[in-house]
């Protein structure tokens, strides 16, 4: 077994097993937390791809800075444990065949594609950084500067909505 | 074995994570020492002076305590998050050293060629702000597992004043990167390589005054320090997010701060004030600059040796006088020409280190705390927009200049 591999199993356990803390936590802070464990582990997922930018923006926004306003809210409302209530019906009616047919789903494209996966190489040269800066801003520069519009009318809009409230 | 001999590297790697984990440990430690000697005669007292000679023991006592003292864990505490929280702290700022370099590319020590950093990453500069950012846990989290209204009085402010000012924080670099291009700490150096006039180092110190000023008042903030501490005031919140915490998970916190400080004094040397480059030239009448190192160690063995001389107490003159001869010694082996340039990266990358983290504890020796709306106010209405307008107008400048060098067919 090679390290990458090794890594690659133990990064994988961790993402996995944090995702099933997310949902079985009761505690808000603890899913956050959780949500965090998944978001370094795939960042680390990243890293052993060669997508060492990608990686590392990975874990700057979305683990420093998402995730941290979403602490941050729940400790402000000081949100306490939630109580366990018996499913709802269309958990059971529609929630329980909905997991099993996309669990089979995956698993069908996953089997299928395994060839085509392969396992995860060594990481690939430091060109990565440069190559997606020129993809972004030379081939793509149009849905990337329209992606940059909408999150600053987003952002308008929570102000306005924000100053409304009060 | 066998995992070591297939990966020689990593008996390396784990032999640098050693040295390099005990020297900060130690550096930390001193570093307290440093700043109430510091501050106490900016406040005309003395400082430390009991234990050892003029205090020089007074870390060690301290971790002793500290290790010895009883833990008190809070009623109704969310255990897992509380013992967390500490563990989390101090682990991630002890982890961003492991990507600075403290000298130039490749040296041989005892047989072995290796590079003076623990890991050479691609992105080091993304890598530590991918650092700091997780940093805002341990503290936001301590304070929200403490159970008590003043530590999560304190961790929501501090919490809310890291992610503030680490938008500038990281805003103010862009402008380094932009004329370095790229995020490499070691490539950051080298562009600062030579001298402009012959004389004044091409640092980005000097392009990136405004960058340099914006990214010392964030990293102030962001290490929670006077006079930006006001996640633990006193008078207002007891001792903010770290209230509950005794004995040696307080002394976590604490020695997570003062990495945090010498993580950000590392990151202003690379990439403002020119990493391990000497600022005065080496070569012709300048060549004697190279035995500076031995200079500097003598004069400390000097001061010492008459220290010992007019010391009172029998046995602190003991300690000075070995001391003394431990410095002599470390003088006489800098000089030898094997070593000497082995030194010369590393002494003025920690001398600049050493300059900055004195003007960390000036600044609180000297400046009153901020109140916190101002201090919000500052980091958003003045910090983020003088950062951000840096950043436009060097990437402006830059865009110029490749333009230009474009059109008249330099490239």
């Amino acid at each position: 077994m090679t390290l990458e591999l090794g890594l690659f199993v133990v990064l994988a356990a961790v993402a996995i097993a944090g995702a099933i803390s997310l949902i079985l936590a009761r505690h808000p802070i603890r899913s956050a937390l959780s949500l965090i464990v998944v978001m370094v582990a795939l960042a680390g997922l990243y890293l052993l791809q060669g997508a060492d930018f990608i990686a590392a923006v990975q874990v700057i926004v979305y683990a420093g800075a998402i995730m941290v306003l979403f602490v941050f809210v729940i400790m402000l409302l000081n949100a306490g444990e939630e109580e366990r209530t018996s499913w709802s019906r269309m958990a059971h009616y529609a929630g329980i065949p909905l997991a099993i047919y996309l669990t089979v789903q995956f698993a069908w494209w996953v089997a299928d594609g395994a060839s085509a996966l392969g396992l995860p190489t060594a990481p690939a040269e430091s060109e990565s950084t440069r190559r997606l800066a020129h993809l972004l801003f030379r081939e793509f520069v149009l849905p990337f500067e329209l992606t940059a519009i909408l999150i600053l009318v987003a952002i308008l809009g929570t102000v306005v909505l924000g100053r409304r409230e009060s | 074995m066998t995992l070591f001999e297939a990966h020689p590297l990593l008996l390396v790697a784990l032999v640098k994570t050693g040295i390099l984990l005990f020297l900060a440990l130690t550096a930390v430690a001193y570093l307290s020492w440093f700043e109430r000697k510091v501050v106490g005669h900016i406040q005309s007292r003395l400082g430390p002076y009991r234990v050892g000679p003029h205090g020089l023991l007074q870390p060690l006592a301290d971790g002793l305590k500290f290790l010895f003292k009883e833990g008190v864990e809070p009623q109704g505490a969310d255990r897992l998050v509380y013992y967390l929280a500490p563990f989390l702290a101090l682990s991630l700022a002890l982890s961003g050293l492991a990507v600075i370099p403290f000298g130039p590319a490749e040296v041989e020590i005892f047989g072995v060629r290796t590079t003076l950093a623990v890991a050479e990453v691609e992105l080091g500069l993304l890598f530590l702000f991918a650092i700091t950012a997780l940093g805002v846990y341990g503290v936001a989290l301590a304070g929200w597992a403490s159970n008590s209204k003043y530590a999560l009085m304190g961790g929501l402010r501090s919490s809310a004043q890291m992610i503030s000012y680490e938008i500038s924080l990281t805003l103010s670099v862009i402008g380094v990167v932009l004329l370095a291009g790229s995020f490499n700490l070691r490539e950051i150096v080298a562009a600062q390589q030579g001298y402009w006039f012959g004389a004044v180092p091409r640092w980005f110190l000097i392009p990136q005054l405004v960058g340099f000023l914006c990214y010392f008042t964030s990293a102030i903030a962001e290490t929670n320090r006077a006079p930006f501490d006001l996640p633990e005031a006193e008078t207002e919140l007891v001792a903010g997010f770290h209230t509950e915490y005794s004995s040696f998970q307080f002394a976590m916190f604490f020695m997570a701060e003062y990495t945090a400080m010498v993580i950000t004094s590392c990151l202003a040397t690379l990439l403002f004030l020119g990493g391990w480059e000497s600022p005065l030239p080496t070569t012709g009448a300048w060549a004697w600059t190279v035995y500076l190192p031995t200079v500097v160690l003598s004069g400390g063995c000097v001061l010492l040796l008459v220290d010992a001389l007019r010391h009172h107490r029998g046995w602190a003159r003991g300690v000075l006088a070995l001391l003394g001869v431990l410095l002599g010694g470390a003088a006489w082996a800098v000089a030898q020409p094997a070593i000497h340039p082995l030194v010369q990266g590393p002494f003025w990358f920690l001398t600049k280190v050493f300059l900055l983290l004195f003007v960390y504890v000036w600044v609180r020796g000297t400046l009153p705390r901020f109140r916190y709306d101002k201090l919000m106010a500052f980091g958003w209405k003045v910090l983020l927009p003088v950062a951000t307008l840096n950043a436009l107008v060097t990437a402006l400048v830059v865009l110029l200049r490749e333009s230009g060098s474009l059109a008249g067919g330099l490239r």
